[in-house]
C-alpha cells in the first residue's frame, strides 16, 4: 500500500500529538481539582525509561506499559503526599519532581541505551483499514493513539456530565466552600494527582515503546512542559487540549518535512517552530479572553482543614 | 432528655461547650437550647464567640469540651456531613458558592447520594414553587447579585431537608426588600416545624423574626430572653455590657462651598469581575457628612480608588479638591492638597499588618513632610504622632508600639481613622469605616467623623450599613452598578426609597431634585 503525502503527514501528526494529548489530559484533570503539578516532564521520562526497561527484560509490551504507568503514579504519589498532606509548595515540589524523574530515568535506562525493540503493533481491520484516506487515519494506529482519544472523550464526559466530575471541579474552584459542604477535598485531589501521574507515565511509555522504540536520555524533549502549556492553552477543556496537541504535533511534523525539503532555513530555527507556535498561541489566547475567569480558582493553593 | 420549663423538649441542646484556641477561650461553657419551629437569635458583638459556636454545631470545629444533644440523645458532629445527616443545615455569611459553576451545578453538589444529577432541575422547580425561591439554573454564579446567591445557599440547605437551619448574618448583604423576601421564606420554614438559628447583630431584625435570643459576650452566655419583650437599646446593652452612648448628630444646615466634587467621572474597571464607574457627579460641601449607600460590589472600591488617586481618572477635571483639578494627580499630591483617605481593608490596604503602629504612620504621611527629614525618616516624630493618636482615640493594645496586626479590628480601625482625622484634612473619604468593628468603637468613630465635618471638613462615607448612614450622613446618594444617584437630604428620604435605589430601581421621574 502506498501512502499519499497528505496521508503520511496527517498520520504522523496524529502520532506526534498522542503523547501530548495523554499527558495533557492527566494534568488537566489534576489542575481542575486545584493542584498544579509541574512534574509532568519528570513523570513522563521516568515512565519512558521504566516502560522500555521492563519491556526489554520481560519481553512483554503490556508489562512495559504497566511499568510506565506505575512509574508515573509512584512519582505523583510522592508529589501528592508532599503537597496535599504536608502542604509543601506546589511549584517548588513539581519542579523538584521533574529533576528527580529525569535523574531516575537516566539511572534506570543506563543499561538499555542502544537496545532496540519492535514498535507496538498497529491496528489492522480488513476493509476498514483499507478505506482510502480515513482508513489509514482512523483505523490503523496502535493502542496508544486510541487510548489518547478515549481519554479526551472520557475526561470531557467525566468532568461535564458526572457527579464525581462536578465534585472535582467544585474542589478546584473553591476548596474552602467544598470542605464546608462536606466534599472530600484532599481525597479527590490525591486521586486526581495519581491520575495525572498515570497519564504522564503512559505518555512516556508511548514514546519509548511505540513512537521511537528505544531508550535515550532526554528523549521526552520537553513534551511534558508542552503538555502543561496545552492545559492552559485549552482553558482546561479536554477537547481544546486535543486540538492544541494536534496543532503542536502538526508544527513538529511540518518542521521535519521542511528540514527534509532543505528550504535553506537553519534547522535549529525549524526545530524551535513547535515551541514558538505554542508560545504564540498562548499569547493570542490570553489576549483574546478577558471576560469570565477560566482557570480553576484554587489552582496551586494549599488546603489544610481546620480540624 | 432536656425538658424545658414549658414542657417543649429541645430539638438541639448544646451543653457546656468550651472551645479554646491556644490560650484564648472562644466559647466558655456555653449552653444553648433550640426548639422545633422556633426562630432563635444568637446575639453578640464581633469576637463574642458566635461564629465559633455555630461552627461547632455544624461540625466544622471540634469543641474542647461539652456535648451536643439532638432530641435528647448525645451526638457526635465530627464533620459537616455528620451535622447534615443529623438534620442541621447552614447558610453561610460569606457564601460558600462556586463562582464559575452554574446555579444548577452549585445545587447539584448537595443532592442526596445516589440521586441522579439530572433531577436537579425538578428539585429547583419544587423549591421555587414551595418557598418562593426564584432561581435561574443556567446562570454562572459570578454574574449574580448577593440576594440571588443567598437564595442558592438556602436552596442547597433545604435540599437536605434540615430540622435546624443556621443563618449567619444573612441580611448583611441584602437590600431591605430582599431581606423582607428572606423573612417570608423563613416564616414558611418555621410553619413547617423547622427551627432557625439566626445570627445577627441587627437588633431590629431579630426583634421582628425571633421569639427567643441567647446573648453571648466574650465567649459566655450572658442572657437568654424574648427579644420582642426587649428594646433594641436593652439588647445592645446585653451584648456590649455597658450602655452605649448615642452619636450626637446635630443637623447641619451649613451651605458651605464644595470641597470635594466629582464631575462626570467614568472609569472602566481593571478587574475581571469589577464594576465600571459611569458618569458619576456629586459634590461634598465643607461641614457635612455625605453618605454613599449601596450593596457590596456595586463600584464602591472603584469609586474609592478614583477619589484617592490609586487609579487616575481620564480627565483632570473629573475630581476636584477645594476647587483644584486633581483627576490626573496621584495620591501623594491629593494628600498635600489636604485630602485624607481610609480604605476598606484594614489589614493590607490601610495598614501594613507586620509594621508597628509608628511605622504605619509613615504610610499616609510620608508625602506631607511631618515624619521625614530630607531623605531619612524621623522616627521620633512618627512615634510621638502614633502616641498622640493612641491617647486621643483610646486605642487599646498590648505593648508600646505593637505590630498593626496584633490589634483587634475595632482598635486598629480607630487608629487608622485617627491617623487621618488628626491631620485635620479638608476632605476625608472613608470606605466602610465601621465594617466588622464592635459597637462601641463604631460609635466612637462615627462621632469623630461628625466632629471633623462640623469643623468645616467635607466627609464622604461609603458604606453598606444603612443604619450608619442614617445616623451620621447629612445627605446621601446610592451607588448601583457604577452609577451614583442624585443626592438627597437624609432627613427627607426613607429607608424604603434608599432600598429601592440600592436594588437598581431608579427614582427618576418621581420629581427628584438635583441637590447640587
Amino acid at each position: 500500500m502506498t501512502l499519499t503525502m497528505f496521508e503520511l503527514v496527517a498520520f504522523t501528526i496524529l502520532t506526534a500529538a498522542t503523547p501530548l494529548v495523554i499527558a495533557a489530559i492527566g494534568e488537566l484533570v489534576t489542575e481542575r481539582s486545584g493542584v498544579l503539578n509541574l512534574g509532568v516532564e519528570g513523570m513522563m521520562i521516568a515512565g519512558a525509561a521504566c516502560a522500555f526497561a521492563i519491556a526489554i527484560v520481560t519481553g512483554s509490551t503490556a508489562l512495559g506499559i504497566l511499568a510506565g504507568i506505575g512509574a508515573g503514579m509512584l512519582l505523583s504519589f510522592i508529589f501528592a503526599v508532599l503537597v496535599i498532606f504536608l502542604a509543601a509548595n506546589q511549584v517548588a515540589t513539581g519542579l523538584a519532581l521533574t529533576i528527580l524523574g529525569t535523574g531516575l530515568a537516566g539511572l534506570i535506562g543506563s543499561g538499555f541505551i542502544g537496545l532496540k525493540r519492535d514498535a507496538t503493533v498497529h491496528l489492522y481491520i480488513p476493509l476498514l483499514s483499507d478505506l482510502p484516506l480515513i482508513g489509514k487515519l482512523l483505523f490503523s494506529h496502535d493502542l496508544f493513539v486510541y487510548l489518547g482519544w478515549a481519554l479526551v472523550a472520557g475526561a470531557a464526559w467525566f468532568l461535564n456530565r458526572t457527579r464525581s466530575g462536578l465534585v472535582l471541579r467544585a474542589i478546584g474552584e473553591n476548596h474552602q466552600s467544598a470542605h464546608a459542604l462536606g466534599l472530600p477535598v484532599r481525597r479527590v485531589r490525591f486521586l486526581a494527582v495519581l491520575f495525572g501521574g498515570a497519564c504522564a507515565g503512559l505518555a512516556g511509555a508511548y514514546l519509548s515503546l511505540s513512537y521511537t522504540p528505544f531508550w535515550a536520555p532526554g528523549m521526552t524533549a520537553g513534551r511534558g512542559w508542552i503538555s502543561l502549556a496545552l492545559v492552559v492553552f485549552a482553558s482546561w477543556r479536554p477537547v481544546y487540549a486535543f486540538a492544541g496537541a494536534l496543532l503542536f504535533g502538526g508544527a513538529t511534523v511540518l518542521q521535519l518535512h521542511a528540514q527534509a525539503a532543505a528550504l535553506g532555513i537553519p534547522g535549529q530555527l525549524l526545530t524551535a517552530m513547535p515551541y514558538l507556535a505554542t508560545i504564540i498561541a498562548l499569547v493570542l489566547l490570553s489576549m483574546r479572553r478577558r471576560r469570565g475567569s477560566v482557570a480553576p480558582a484554587s489552582l496551586g493553593s494549599t488546603f489544610m482543614p481546620e480540624r | 432528655m432536656t425538658a424545658q420549663k414549658d414542657g417543649k423538649p429541645a430539638l438541639v441542646s448544646m451543653r457546656g461547650i468550651v472551645k479554646r484556641f491556644g490560650t484564648f477561650t472562644a466559647n466558655d461553657h456555653v449552653d444553648l437550647d433550640i426548639r422545633a419551629g422556633e426562630a432563635h437569635a444568637l446575639l453578640g458583638e464581633n469576637g463574642a464567640g458566635k461564629s465559633t459556636l455555630v461552627k461547632i454545631l455544624y461540625g466544622l470545629l471540634e469543641p474542647t469540651g461539652g456535648r451536643i444533644e439532638l432530641n435528647g440523645a448525645t451526638v457526635s458532629l465530627e464533620s459537616p456531613e455528620a451535622a447534615r445527616a443529623a438534620g442541621i443545615g447552614m447558610v453561610f455569611q460569606h457564601f460558600s458558592l462556586f463562582e464559575n459553576l452554574t446555579v444548577a451545578e452549585n445545587i447539584a453538589l448537595v443532592l442526596p447520594a445516589g440521586e441522579k444529577i439530572e433531577s436537579v432541575a425538578a428539585r429547583i422547580e419544587g423549591l421555587t414553587s414551595r418557598y418562593g425561591l426564584k432561581l435561574e439554573p443556567d446562570r454562572p454564579v459570578w454574574t449574580l447579585s448577593a440576594g440571588e446567591r443567598q437564595r442558592i445557599e438556602i436552596a442547597r440547605c433545604l435540599l437536605q431537608n434540615p430540622k435546624l437551619i443556621i443563618l449567619d448574618e444573612p441580611t448583611s448583604v441584602l437590600t431591605p426588600q430582599e431581606a423582607d423576601a428572606l423573612f417570608s421564606t423563613l416564616n414558611l420554614l418555621r410553619v413547617e416545624g423547622r427551627a432557625i438559628l439566626y445570627i445577627s447583630h441587627k437588633l431590629e431584625e431579630v426583634r421582628r423574626l425571633c421569639e427567643r435570643a441567647t446573648v453571648l459576650r466574650a465567649g459566655k452566655v450572658v442572657a437568654t430572653c424574648n427579644p420582642r419583650e426587649e428594646s433594641v437599646r436593652s439588647l445592645a446593652a446585653m451584648m456590649v455590657g455597658t450602655h452605649l452612648v448615642d452619636v450626637r448628630a446635630k443637623p447641619n444646615e451649613a451651605e458651605g462651598p464644595a470641597r470635594l466634587s466629582v464631575d462626570g467621572l467614568s472609569l472602566k474597571s481593571e478587574d475581571l469581575h469589577g464594576v465600571s464607574l459611569k458618569d458619576i457627579s456629586f459634590a461634598v460641601r465643607g461641614g457635612e457628612v455625605f453618605g454613599i449607600a449601596g450593596i457590596a460590589g456595586n463600584g464602591q472600591d472603584e469609586l474609592f480608588s478614583a477619589l484617592s488617586g490609586e487609579r487616575l481618572a481620564r480627565r483632570a477635571g473629573d475630581v476636584h479638591i477645594d476647587g483644584i483639578s486633581v483627576g490626573r494627580e496621584g495620591i501623594n499630591l491629593r494628600r498635600q492638597y489636604g485630602a485624607a483617605f481610609v480604605p476598606e481593608e484594614r489589614n493590607g490596604h490601610a495598614s501594613a499588618p507586620d509594621f508597628s503602629l509608628s511605622e504605619n504612620i509613615l504610610l499616609s504621611r510620608h508625602a506631607t513632610g511631618e515624619v521625614t527629614r530630607g531623605l531619612s525618616i524621623d522616627v521620633t516624630a512618627a512615634k510621638s504622632i502614633a502616641r498622640q493618636i493612641i491617647d486621643s482615640f483610646d486605642v487599646r493594645m498590648s505593648g508600646d508600639d505593637p505590630a498593626a496586626r496584633t490589634l483587634s479590628g475595632g482598635n486598629l480601625q480607630k487608629f487608622l481613622v485617627g491617623r487621618e482625622v488628626s491631620r485635620k484634612p479638608c476632605v476625608l473619604v472613608l470606605n466602610q469605616p465601621t465594617w466588622g468593628v464592635d459597637a462601641a468603637a463604631a460609635a466612637d468613630i462615627r462621632q469623630r467623623l461628625i466632629d471633623l465635618s462640623r469643623q468645616g471638613a467635607a466627609v464622604l462615607v461609603i458604606s453598606q450599613d444603612l443604619d450608619e448612614l442614617f445616623e451620621i450622613a447629612d445627605r446621601m446618594a446610592v451607588i448601583h452598578q457604577g452609577e451614583v444617584s442624585d443626592a438627597r437630604l437624609t432627613r427627607e428620604v426613607t429607608r424604603e426609597e434608599i432600598g429601592l435605589l440600592m436594588a437598581g430601581e431608579t427614582a427618576r421621574g418621581e420629581g427628584v431634585s438635583h441637590a447640587h
